[in-house]
């Protein structure tokens, strides 16, 4: 793996998280349900009844419009930079399947929506992630790395 | 109207992914790699986020209830178990090897980069394993319940 340095983006980064917030808002507003990547794309993929499936497909097809809309907008999709391998791209993306399972939601939805509403599990479990993921890059880039 | 709405929310949320950085793995480890190349803008997109969804979601539970649904479906778990702790725990350790969250990878499946194709596969293979040992652990519950 190798460091690919990042600029601090505080504007984009605002307007992004204003932006996730109003999404988010949305569809408690319109549906009753917390955005959370990993229930809907889990309730997506194994549905109790076909409305429960549809307003799923809805929103993924919401998000997957977006980057298309920013290419048309600036000539260019999002940035996605990889500092890592692709062994490494599986073995994370299978720990984050498990772990999001197990501890029933993710970013958006213990990160955003849960912490949001003040549930002591959501912020025991954003601490938490915060917590392992920092000391895994630690370890990957300062111990293993350095 | 419902599904037009329910569609902007979707895009709503993955424009702010992609401006805000959180799809970029590059940007989301200098982000835990506050003892090297640290990049604090993903701070602000959780800020960003929650200063909108806090109110905006105190005021819609002041207000009682969605616009097509009869109530707000809100998990009403408030236990803090292992499962919780060390399911998150595993979930970071994989966020911070791969880059990606489950809410950044799914927007960006439309750029059709190979890396993001690549993770969500495994993020699926993950979450249908997990979903495999939860069910034979409940099983083997059942079982011993039953002897």
């Amino acid at each position: 793996m190798e460091v690919i340095e990042t600029a601090f983006t505080p504007w984009a980064s605002l307007i992004g998280g204003l932006l996730i917030g109003l999404g988010t808002v949305l569809l408690m507003a319109v549906r009753g349900n917390v955005l959370g990547a990993t229930g809907i794309l889990a309730g997506f993929m194994t549905p109790s009844s076909s409305s429960d499936w549809a307003w799923r497909a809805v929103i993924i097809a919401g998000m997957l419009t977006a980057p298309i809309a920013i290419l048309l907008f600036t000539g260019g999709f999002p940035v996605i930079e990889v500092p890592v391998t692709r062994g490494m791209m599986i073995l994370g993306g299978v720990l984050v399947g498990i772990g999001v399972t197990y501890g029933s939601g993710c970013t958006s939805g213990h990160g955003v929506c849960g912490i949001a509403r003040l549930s002591p599990r959501s912020i025991t479990a954003t601490l938490t992630f915060l917590l392992t993921g920092g000391i895994t890059v630690y370890i990957l880039r300062h111990v293993i790395g350095g | 109207m419902q599904k037009l709405l329910i569609y902007i929310s979707g895009l709503l949320f993955g424009l702010g992914v992609s401006i805000g950085g959180m799809a970029n793995p590059a940007k989301v480890q200098n982000f835990f790699d506050v003892a090297g190349a640290w990049d604090p803008s993903l701070i602000l997109v959780m800020g960003g986020a929650l200063a909108v969804t806090a109110p905006g979601y105190w005021l819609l539970f002041q207000r009682g209830k969605p616009m097509f649904a009869s109530g707000f479906s809100v998990p009403t778990n408030r236990t803090i178990d292992t499962k919780l702790v060390g399911g998150s725990a595993v979930f970071g350790i994989g966020w911070g090897i791969a880059g990606f969250c489950p809410g950044a990878s799914i927007p960006v499946l439309s750029t059709l980069n190979a890396d993001v194709l690549i993770f969500t596969a495994a993020l699926i293979a993950g979450i249908l394993i997990a979903k495999g040992m939860m069910k034979v652990t409940a099983s083997r519950k059942g079982a011993a319940q039953a002897a």
